[in-house]
């Protein structure tokens, strides 16, 4: 118990309060403290005991002077304990209640329990030493300051934690930019192939391959983009090609940077403002898309009822299909058609399927 | 007479238990009027739970869906709100199916009563369910158990 210095209990600048306990009795060694019952305090420096009635009674150890702790369960008559070893006094250590002590330990006795989460807390604490971290440079103050008291100071420590600020918000740029680098490259392989297409077109040198055409619409499709360039709506080879080429060409070559996402999700917002006929839509899920004005929300359950009992009922899967949209879009329209009451589910081992609400 | 299912029986979403709120009480008293007839039909009083599963009213084979236990819970749940169904025990695996309530069962007994004049007569229970004047009363063949419970609230004497 001689480890322990007398302290006002107010915390220091980058102290924060962990947890307390009330209830809890000290123990020099073995034998009870010559004090009350009393709270005790675990911060990220420091252990605090405070007498419970009397709080100008506040006594403290700085954590680093713990070697380790263990803990005593409980008996019949007796509180869980947690023993905790320290090491011996240092030269400069302040006036404590004690001062001497036979014992190299003392006890905490939880007579409220709380013993569980303040051992783990203080296992935490000690693994994660947190008083380590540099101090700032402290600037003596006018009155009554002593030497070693670590008060670290105003600007100096937020300085300290802007710069810490600063580096996370580095890291977690450099982290999020690693996927925008994959992706970089693989658009970096479209514009290619477009450019290369759209010059085989304009020089009309020979045929486009089979390979070509392949790796275009796998592109088109990872990109989630519905096609509605096929063959079929715009007849043969050639046209179809010059079509597909275009479509492609404008949504790659102008502009050739990519976009952020935060860029395009501002750029949407403003398609009201600048009379365009697109929305930017929110669903509750959080899902953004791009629609067309004219696609209001009745018009769009309405059309998904239709579907669904046209068919008897509908998987999002077959919905997608249907309309030539991705299967997330399709889902989220069955979902919203199922909110307004319209639609019903069918949640078996054969998947989720959606009919007309008939109840 | 054979059992007649009602339409949602054959309607595969009637086995998922809906998300959307008015929907899914549309879908739970379609349930609770379909285990009550069933329990009529078929003169069951009690209900086991984990049998319930594999009967044919939570479990139909033709097309292949059956409720899950959590929906047979919550629908055994809404017909214990209406009164319909009793806990026998506290792992809520058995339970006491009273297709008419209670209460009813006390009306129909005391108008039958008044009907047939006996009013501040003596009647064993015995009498009451399997007695030949009761013949032809839906109260015939009633348990001793409901019929103990349905002369709560119905002063007889």
């Amino acid at each position: 118990m001689d480890r322990f210095a007398w302290t006002n209990g107010l915390l220091e600048m980058n102290e924060t309060l962990v947890i307390q306990q009330r209830g809890v009795k000290l123990y020099d060694g073995d034998d009870k403290a010559k004090l009350d019952v009393g709270v005790v305090l675990l911060t990220t420096h420091r252990l605090i005991w405070r007498d419970h009635k009397n709080h100008e009674c506040c006594i403290a150890l700085s954590l680093s002077q713990i070697i380790y702790f263990e803990e005593q369960a409980a008996g019949i008559g007796k509180s869980a304990k947690i023993v905790i070893h320290l090491y011996p006094v240092t030269a400069n250590k302040e006036p404590g209640p004690y001062q001497q002590s036979k014992f190299p330990y003392i006890k905490l006795s939880f007579k409220e329990h709380g013993q569980i989460e303040f051992f783990r807390r203080l296992t935490e604490e000690m693994t994660q030493k947190r008083w380590e971290t540099p101090v700032p440079q402290t600037i003596s103050t006018a009155t009554g300051s002593q030497t070693g008291k670590t008060r670290a100071v105003g600007i100096v420590g937020i300085e300290r934690k802007i710069e810490q600020k600063r580096k996370e918000t580095e890291q977690n740029i450099s982290e999020a930019f690693e996927d925008l680098s994959q992706l970089m490259v693989k658009a970096k392989e479209m514009v290619e192939l477009s450019r290369s297409i759209a010059n085989k077109i304009k020089d009309k040198h020979g045929d486009i391959t089979e390979d070509e055409t392949i790796r275009f619409k796998s592109y088109l499709l990872s990109m989630g983009i519905a096609n509605p360039v096929t063959r079929e709506t715009h007849g043969s080879g050639t046209n179809y090609h010059m079509q597909l080429a275009k479509q492609l060409g404008d949504m790659l070559l102008a502009p050739l940077e990519l976009l952020s996402p935060e860029d395009l999700v501002n750029a949407c917002k403003m398609f009201e403002s600048m009379q365009l006929p697109l929305r930017l839509r929110v669903f509750d899920s959080g899902v953004m898309v791009v629609q067309l004005q004219s696609h209001s929300e009745e018009e769009m359950i309405a059309s998904a009822l239709d579907n669904v009992t046209d068919k008897g009922s509908l998987t999002s899967e077959e919905f997608a299909k249907l309309l030539g949209l991705s299967v997330l879009l399709s889902k989220e329209r069955l979902l919203l058609a199922e909110k307004m009451g319209h639609l019903c589910r069918d949640d078996s081992v054969e998947g989720l399927r959606f009919y007309p609400n008939l109840f | 007479m054979s059992f007649e299912w009602p339409w949602q029986y054959n309607f595969p979403p009637f086995f998922t238990l809906q998300p959307n709120v008015d929907t899914r009480q549309k879908q739970l008293a379609a349930w609770c009027s379909l285990a009550l007839a069933y329990c009529r039909h078929h003169k069951l009083y009690t209900l086991d739970v984990m049998e319930s599963q594999e009967s044919p009213v939570f479990n139909n084979k033709k097309i292949e869906r059956k409720l899950s236990t959590e929906a047979i819970q919550v629908v055994f749940e809404e017909l214990r709100k209406k009164g319909n169904l009793d806990w026998l025990d506290k792992n809520k695996s058995r339970c006491l199916v009273m297709w008419r309530r209670p209460e009813e069962w006390g009306k129909l007994i005391y108008q039958w009563v008044s009907k047939v004049g006996m009013i501040n007569s003596v009647f064993t229970l015995y009498e009451l369910s399997n007695g030949d004047d009761t013949e032809g009363e839906e109260f015939h063949g009633l348990e001793e158990w409901i019929l103990l419970r349905s002369f709560k609230g119905v002063k007889f004497f």
